[in-house]
């Protein structure tokens, strides 16, 4: 469970995010859309501190994240994040990316960790290149990868921050998939993308965001079918 | 003219030695050097305001100023200062490493800074703490970018130690003089002692440039 209240992000003189507000209860998928520059990648970097808000709380699961004295690392265990440009650690190999966090922070054994890696490697259908070194890897397989390495620390919400857009067009669907073999599973999911029909079929609640604003927040049916305001119809007519 | 190295041919050994002493100066500098660069990069990148001002300073400083200047001050400034009569190899000892440690510590930051940022938030996303990725992510990517450059470093350490001469310490440049003096012959020692200057150069350079080949083909 996600509890933004009264979020707002400055840089410098430029304000990002501006008093948003906003639940996510348990096992919720929800895509975040909304044209580039408007705030998306930063509300969820919010959502693990990796950026730190101006102003306004965040709560996972009861916990304050913007309190001072929360323990970041302890709660970030629980977030999965998975980035545009996939950030796999390029020194180790698939499996070593895989059993890294989880031998270090949650304390797996190596033995546990590496059934636990070949299990989720197997999921997202890399079983093969456990052994092989991120830059050998064609894109799709490494955003793959990273989805496996971030679900190792078995996450209770998983952050996916325009997941495909790095990705050559042929290899979109391939990652498509396992997100979307994901969503519903328990996991609570905050994705930001521009693949309109997968934000459809995937989610169940689309938030469209402008110029830092929540200016909608709708079931997608409703949202894709009759935007309430004039910037989400005009947005829509763009990249439909 | 003409040159006479028939009269200087016995003292080659001599003058030779004297590479084994300048090897000693740029080793034992870039040792202590790369421990308190080490130190430096570390307080630069703590966060705490005080740490990294005293070392973007000290960096500012050695960097900023003649190391013969150094040399001079620590060599006769300590005995001044403590009354403690600091030999030459103390003192050269102590400068280069003082000196080599702002070189390294730029080093090492630029190294740790060419690692994409990417990959220390990717580590926190998954609750690992920011010293612990330093250590298990950050700097193992960095040591690719540090090693050629600290070779680099050590190169340039082995010229300078030249100066060490200039106190008195019986290095490459000092022997070559020493042999100049006593048989009235200028060009051919010193010829020596440069041509050994730079068949060392030219190891250190080869073994930077397979260093490099060898850590790029990791990725
Ligand atoms: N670290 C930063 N410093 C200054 N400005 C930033 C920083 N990160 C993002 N911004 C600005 O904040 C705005 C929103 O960025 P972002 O959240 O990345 O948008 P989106 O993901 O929707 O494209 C942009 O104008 C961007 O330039
Ligand atoms: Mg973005």
């Amino acid at each position: 469970m996600i509890k933004i209240q009264h979020l707002s992000k400055i840089f410098g003189t430029h304000q990002v995010l501006r008093d948003i507000n906003l639940q996510v209860p348990k096992g919720q998928v929800v895509a975040v859309i909304g044209p580039s520059g408007s705030g998306k990648s930063t509300l969820l970097r919010c959502l693990n501190r990796l950026e730190e808000p101006s102003a306004g709380t965040v709560k996972i699961n009861g916990t304050l994240l913007t309190a001072a004295n929360c323990k970041l690392t302890q709660v970030r265990q629980k977030i999965g994040m998975v980035f545009q440009h996939f950030h796999l650690f390029s020194h180790k190999t698939v499996l070593e990316n895989l059993v890294y966090a989880p031998i270090k922070i949650k304390g797996l054994s190596r033995q546990e960790a590496e059934i636990q890696a070949k299990t989720l490697l197997d999921r997202v259908g890399l079983a093969d290149k456990m052994h092989v070194y991120p830059s050998k890897l064609s894109g799709g397989q490494k955003q793959r990868v990273a989805i496996a390495r971030a679900l190792a620390m078995e996450p209770e919400i998983l952050l996916f921050d325009e997941p495909t857009s790095a990705l050559d067009p042929e290899m979109v669907k391939e990652v498509l998939d396992v997100i979307k073999s994901l969503a519903h599973t328990g996991i609570t999911m905050v994705i930001v993308t521009h693949e309109m029909r997968f934000a459809r079929e995937v989610a169940d609640r689309i938030l469209f965001l402008a110029e830092g604003q929540l200016v909608e927040d709708e079931k997608p049916e409703v949202f894709f079918k009759k935007p309430a305001s004039e910037r989400a119809k005009a947005f829509l007519e763009k990249v439909l | 003219m003409t040159l006479d190295f028939g009269r200087i041919v016995p003292s080659i050994p001599f003058i030779l030695q004297g590479a084994l002493v300048t090897l000693k100066y740029a080793g034992l500098s870039i040792f202590f050097g790369f421990f308190l660069g080490l130190l430096l990069t570390l307080m630069k990148l703590s966060g705490l305001k005080a740490m990294k001002w005293f070392a973007d300073a000290y960096t500012s400083v050695f960097r900023g100023t003649p190391l013969l200047v150094q040399l001079y001050l620590i060599y006769q400034g300590i005995p001044e200062l403590t009354g403690y009569s600091i030999t030459a190899f103390e003192a050269g000892i102590l400068t280069f490493s003082l000196n080599s440690g702002a070189y390294v510590s730029e080093i090492i930051r630029a190294g740790v800074q060419a690692v994409d940022k990417g990959q220390m938030e990717a580590a926190l996303s998954l609750g690992v703490s920011y010293p612990l990725a330093m250590k298990d992510i950050i700097f193992p990517q960095a040591v690719k970018n540090i090693l050629p450059a600290l070779v680099n470093e050590t190169i340039n350490m082995l010229k300078e130690s030249a100066l060490i001469s200039v106190i008195g310490e019986s290095d490459l440049l000092r022997r070559a003089n020493i042999i100049a003096a006593e048989k009235y012959l200028y060009f051919e020692p010193l010829l020596i002692a440069g041509a050994m200057y730079y068949v060392l150069v030219l190891i250190l350079s080869w073994i930077a440039k397979h260093l490099e080949i060898r850590l790029a083909r990791s990725d």
